[in-house]
């Protein structure tokens, strides 16, 4: 997969039919990068997703087996909420758990994985969805909050992944 | 065998060369031989990968025997779109703050280097 030398910006792509993963570069050993990910005390400082969001809960039982448990809050009352099991934890360079966000959303394997080169890091964090079916699912669900794709973007959209 | 709709569109998807003959779709109609002028291939070779993207509803084809323009259909790739749309939104709002918030972590631990 293509990897980026600069920072500031995340890299999308397809690895596969089933997956989906995000590169990026940050200005940081991959010790704090790690931390950030596994520390409950690091993700609700960062890991919020747009404008809007905070993080109430952030549990964290990090070991192979371990669960973790996240959930998001909107100022008008909405919630998201994950959880998972800690699959594989090799400090401070890969993380493999499962994810899943309930109702309709299926289970996934996501894995991070965190290189460092000349004390900064580059992340790759891959979404791997089990079937077929359970990503359409996935899709569904992701388009509650559906909006419309105008051309222009379908457009860019597709030269961007060609 | 296939019947998930979102599988056979990323695998329509997987091809390059159907990937740009969408991109270029987003522009209009076009007929094989409009579609064929960019590439270095037959006008076979590109009604192939046409019925693959026919099967996977991310065009239709006109009615006209001769030329039969293909032209897209937006709604599985708008699927893919959103899809990816919110994922990636997600993504790149939260490593946005996890930039800023690295150079926290980094002065919080220079300064706690510092004070030894």
């Amino acid at each position: 997969m293509a990897t980026t030398s600069s920072t500031g910006a995340t890299t999308f792509t397809t690895p596969s039919d089933r997956e989906i993963a995000a590169t990026r570069v940050f200005d940081a050993p991959r010790r704090l990068v790690y931390e950030a990910h596994t520390n409950p005390k690091h993700l609700p400082n960062w890991m919020l997703g747009p404008e809007g969001w905070t993080m109430p809960v952030c549990e964290i039982d990090l070991r192979p087996g371990g669960t973790w448990h996240f959930v998001w809050r909107k100022a008008d009352g909405s919630e998201m909420a994950m959880r998972g099991t800690y699959k594989e934890v090799v400090p401070p360079e890969k993380v493999v758990t499962t994810e899943s966000w309930g109702g309709d959303w299926p289970e996934t394997i996501n894995t991070l994985t965190l290189t460092e080169k000349d004390g900064k890091t580059i992340l790759t964090s891959t979404i791997l969805y089990p079937s077929k079916d359970a990503r359409d699912a996935a899709l569904k669900t992701g388009m509650k909050q559906g909006m419309n794709v105008s051309f222009d973007r379908l457009a860019a959209y597709l030269q961007g992944i060609a | 065998m296939d019947s998930d709709p979102l599988s056979t569109t990323f695998a329509a998807l997987a091809d390059p060369t159907r990937r740009a003959i969408l991109a270029r779709l987003t522009t209009g109609p076009a007929t094989v031989k409009e579609l064929s002028a960019p590439f270095d291939m037959s006008g076979p070779a590109i009604s192939k990968h046409l019925r693959v993207l026919e099967r996977a509803g991310l065009i239709s084809r006109g009615r006209d025997a001769q030329f039969r323009p293909a032209q897209l259909d937006a709604t599985p790739l708008k699927q893919v779109a959103d899809w990816a749309d919110n994922y990636r939104r997600f993504w790149d709002a939260s490593y946005e703050r996890l930039d800023k918030y690295l150079k926290t972590l980094k002065a919080q631990e220079k300064k706690r280097g510092d004070n030894k």
